[in-house]
């Protein structure tokens, strides 16, 4: 019926994990994103990878990126896929690791089922495009 | 069984995903969800509800997480309904209330979910007493909807709620300010949050005052008055419980200070919405105001469906544009060009009631 008009929103969640209090990228990515008409929720900083699973299951987002400078990312991200599995959320959430992550652990996050990895330099422009590209449809 | 079936069935069942899901449903409109929501009342009417309001700053997350922190240590399930406001240009939002809900992450039976107001009038408040629904179904206890800010919005939204509380931040204002009409007269309950601060004691002594001058008015939302009609509509109304229908006594909006940030208060908070829960019970008002919240209900989902076909019968006649144009040229005006388009509707709905009769 044509008053069921649909009102989609791609939903976000920005999310800083771990032990690394660095967050002004991840803020300039939330507000990037919101300036491209997404729904964003921040994590804020120092979360559990089950604190992530949390928000990103109960919030239903698209998209999860997870921002991390600290070097932990093959310990913490691994955590957060097998808690996403746990709840059903693995297959359709996009899930983007940004931050600095060497050239080298990116085959092994991308096994773990990350979609892509946005290193120092990215455009943000380039970010929102993969977003918009790849935010799985449900 | 069908996608939307089986959704349901794990929402009953209690799977988180399938709740996240169907909120998310809600929100989007997408195909199918009228269904969903409709299947969902049978299953509604046990959970608690309390909106949170308050001007930006009062500490309303706070508080809120202190909430849910408290219900979950005397064993009952929250679910907390976050809203925050949305860009009216891209309709982008970054929903931060999350990040204050602290006490109780890595609890899931503490289901925080954040919406925004997706730029549409009034759609906001219907799914958010849609996705109030959706939690109830869940099992959740007590359901806390927490709103943007204060305005004409929140009033809506906390419509929703069965008990409203009103956060008052120290020295937001002089006693001019506290007689205005709008948020403040929506409270059941007044919390004078960061009652640590200076002003703290004057905000209270101000909203004593109002309270007082008030008592005869309609402080609360309405008198313990109860009809007949009303005693029959509601089941948890017993009669012998009260006492003397001349004593009926109105509800007097309580005043409550809390620390939230150290969770100071928040057990006498929760007495307070406790008592309030009681007295709707009571006097009978509880069935009043669950009637009043369906029959908006009905009436908002009418007027977007009937909207809709006058969207269709607007197209059907080339398109706003073309008639705005023909009022701009001064062929015709406004009211004639309603009534143009009605005219066909009314004779069918005339046509139907006679073949009826």
């Amino acid at each position: 019926m044509s008053s069921e008009q649909e009102q989609e929103s791609i939903r976000c969640l920005v999310a800083k994990v771990g032990l690394d209090g660095h967050d002004r990228g991840a803020h300039v990515i939330a507000r990037a994103f919101r300036d491209a008409g997404f729904e964003v929720i921040y994590s804020g900083l120092h979360k559990a990878p089950e604190e992530i699973v949390q928000a990103a299951v109960q919030e239903d987002v698209d998209v999860l990126g997870i921002s991390i400078l600290s070097g932990a990312h093959d310990t913490l991200i691994p955590k957060i896929m097998d808690g996403l599995e746990e709840y059903g959320a693995k297959e359709d959430t996009l899930v983007l690791a940004g931050g600095v992550i060497p050239e080298e652990d990116r085959e092994e996050l991308m096994a773990e089922g990350v979609s892509a990895v946005f290193g120092p330099g990215t455009s943000i422009e380039e970010t929102i495009e993969f977003v918009r590209e790849n935010a799985p449809q449900r | 069984m069908s996608a939307d079936e089986e959704l349901l069935e794990d929402l009953l069942a209690g799977k988180h995903r399938a709740l996240a899901r169907v909120i998310s449903k809600i929100e989007n409109r997408s195909p199918g969800y009228r269904d969903l929501v409709s299947e969902l009342y049978a299953h509604t009417g046990d959970a608690d509800v309390i909106g949170i309001t308050g001007s930006p700053g009062a500490g309303k997350s706070t508080l809120v997480d202190k909430l849910a922190e408290t219900y979950r240590d005397r064993g009952e399930t929250v679910g907390v309904i976050a809203i925050d406001p949305s860009s009216p240009f891209t309709g982008g939002a970054v929903l931060g209330d999350r990040i204050r809900m602290a006490s109780t992450v890595g609890d899931m039976d503490v289901f925080v979910r954040s919406m925004s107001a997706r730029g549409t009038l009034g759609g906001l408040s219907t799914a958010t007493a849609d996705a109030v629904k959706a939690m109830d179904a869940f099992g959740k206890d007590k359901i806390i909807i927490e709103t943007v800010g204060a305005g004409q919005n929140e009033i809506d939204i906390v419509r929703t709620a069965d008990t409203v509380a009103v956060l008052v931040p120290p020295g937001s204002g002089d006693e001019i300010q506290t007689l205005k009409a709008g948020i403040l007269e929506i409270a059941d309950v007044f919390v004078v949050n960061k009652a640590d601060r200076d002003g703290a004691d004057r905000t209270v002594q101000e909203l004593r005052d109002m309270i007082q001058l008030d008592e005869g008015g309609g402080m609360g939302g309405g008198g313990g008055h109860h009809s007949q009609e009303v005693i029959d509509a509601h089941d948890d109304w017993d009669p012998e419980d009260d006492v003397d229908d001349a004593d009926a006594e109105r509800w007097t909006t309580p005043i409550v200070e809390t620390v939230a940030t150290r969770g100071e208060g928040v057990d006498d908070l929760l007495e307070a919405f406790a008592d309030h829960r009681q007295y709707l019970v009571d006097s009978g008002e509880h069935a009043e105001q669950v009637r009043g919240r369906y029959a908006e209900e009905i009436r908002t989902l009418l007027r977007e469906d009937v909207n809709a076909v006058l969207e269709d019968r607007l197209a059907a006649a080339g398109g706003v544009d073309d008639l705005a144009e023909a009022v701009r040229q001064g062929e015709t005006d406004p009211y004639s060009i309603a009534d143009d388009v009605l005219a066909p509707i009314e004779t069918c709905l005339e046509d139907l009631e006679i073949d009826d009769g």
